[in-house]
């Protein structure tokens, strides 16, 4: 699927060679500032390389229409920006950029499976911060995307509600046949859900699985 | 009744209107502002100005010849884009100049050319008497309109990048992730217009009129006149800053669809 060749992001980011699966869940550890967002970010074609080729499925994302590519591999940054209006008004933004559409039973469903219990009328101004970081999620499983990229997606919340998060992130993933990148500061995270870990230190990759290490 | 024709104003007339000038001047001196200099500079610029102006124009008037007219439209165009430029010095992209460059003249053009021709119907087509008052004030309307534009769209692709980024995130392209920005930037250029549209006759009387009332024009007729300049105000500000917007916000992107200060910043 991804395959990247001599990428490099100004001093950020440094990649000889590295290759992501289909099918998979793959997760990115590593130190603050050791470029799992830039990496995500280059992925989803919110920057590109200053050097080197990133191909997905034998094609250059430089050659790739970048709307396109966005619809089809989306992200979850970790301080998601909601969209001032309700709830509802930001699961439909999404799906207008997609241009698609859906009922109100159907975004209902989507969230109380982030278990986020708020009627759809709701201001995004009453939402806590993990409520807010539940619908950012109910905001990207509505679109149906084939690939996810997702910076640290529990990380507003507390350690039951983050384990929550997780497992629902997974099952869908799973359920729906996606692949999954997700960067994640929680080892034990990593080595109970992810198929492949990447591991990041000063912009430098090392593959590889948690409990081979 | 009283007789309606001109009050000629004689060179000791407009001397004593210098008596402000003199007030200004104490009023200066005695808190100490230090303002004495530019006062007397747009003084001595302002009469300077006004009175080539009135050679120019008398000439202009005397011997009316479409070259002529073409040339102080022209002149007065390329004058308005320099302010726009001068005014955001060192913060414009060529991208953006070159819209500018665009849109200024021909939003204002679009509104002129109507007014003149259509609503007007002025005769010779290049009657100096019309063209250029009425040029002066669509062109120096478009430019203020524009440079709110200009100053609005900038502000707020900066303020709002997490805004923009997350559309881009989730799958919009740059007319869509700019669409706000678009609306509020155009609301923003444009209010000023409609606040003095919303004003005028109750709080203050234009400018053009009152100049064609004490020329001894029946009201009536420089009413009409208010009423047309004003909508083609409107009509300039609005094509242009419009035009501006909807080819401007391009600008701030690159061909990858990425904001361009976004790749450079990281």
């Amino acid at each position: 699927m991804f395959e990247l060749k001599d990428v490099r992001y100004k001093a950020v980011l440094d990649i000889p060679t590295l290759v992501i699966q289909p099918g998979l869940i793959t997760g990115l550890i590593g130190d603050s500032g050791s470029g799992k967002t830039t990496l995500l970010k280059l992925l989803c074609k919110l920057v590109s390389p200053t050097a080197g080729v990133i191909m997905l499925n034998g094609k250059s994302l430089a050659e790739i229409n970048s709307v396109e590519h966005r619809q089809s591999v989306v992200m979850l940054s970790q301080k998601p920006h909601l969209f001032t209006g309700t709830i509802k008004d930001n699961l439909l933004k999404g799906l207008m950029y997609h241009k698609k559409t859906c009922s109100d039973d159907v975004l209902i469903q989507w969230l109380n499976t982030v278990n986020l219990n708020k009627p759809l009328s709701e201001s995004i101004n009453n939402l806590s911060g993990g409520e807010a970081q539940r619908l950012a999620l109910a905001r990207v499983f509505v679109l149906d995307a084939a690939i996810y990229l997702m910076d640290e997606p529990s990380s507003a919340l507390d350690e039951k509600s983050e384990l929550f998060l997780i497992e629902t992130i997974v099952n869908f993933v799973k359920a729906n046949q996606k692949t999954l990148i997700m960067v994640t500061h929680n080892q034990s995270i990593a080595k109970k859900y992810c198929d492949t870990v990447i591991e990041f230190t000063n912009g430098h990759v090392k593959e590889g699985r948690l409990d081979d290490q | 009744m009283i007789n309606n024709t001109v009050i000629e104003l004689n060179f000791f007339q407009v001397l004593l209107g210098y008596l402000f000038i003199v007030i200004i001047l104490i009023i200066i001196r005695l808190r100490g502002l230090n303002k004495e200099k530019v006062l007397i500079i747009a003084s001595i610029r302002m009469t300077v100005q006004l009175v080539l102006v009135g050679f120019i124009l008398t000439a202009i008037f005397e011997e009316p010849h479409p070259l002529i007219s073409l040339s102080a439209v022209l002149l007065m165009i390329v004058f308005a884009i320099f302010t726009v430029f001068n005014k955001f010095k060192g913060l414009l992209s060529r991208p953006i100049k070159k819209v500018i460059i665009i849109s200024l003249p021909v939003g204002g053009l679009v509104a002129l050319s109507y007014f003149l021709y259509m609503v007007i119907r002025i005769e010779p087509y290049y009657n100096p008497q019309y063209i250029i008052p009425i040029t002066g004030m669509v062109i120096g309307n478009s430019m203020t309109g524009i440079t709110l534009g200009i100053n609005s769209m900038i502000r707020r692709f900066k303020d709002q990048k997490e805004t923009i980024e997350q559309a881009l995130i989730l799958g919009a392209n740059e007319k869509q992730a700019s669409h706000d920005i678009i609306n509020e930037s155009f609301d923003t250029a444009i209010m000023p217009t409609l606040n003095n549209m919303l004003g005028m006759g109750i709080v203050f009387l234009p400018g053009m009129m009152t100049g064609q009332i004490l020329a001894g024009i029946a009201p009536n007729i420089a009413i009409m006149y208010q009423i047309g300049v004003m909508l083609a105000i409107l009509g300039g500000v609005a094509l242009s800053t419009y035009l501006f917007l909807i080819l401007g916000y391009r600008t701030f992107f690159n061909e990858q669809v990425q904001l361009i200060s976004t790749e450079n910043g990281g």
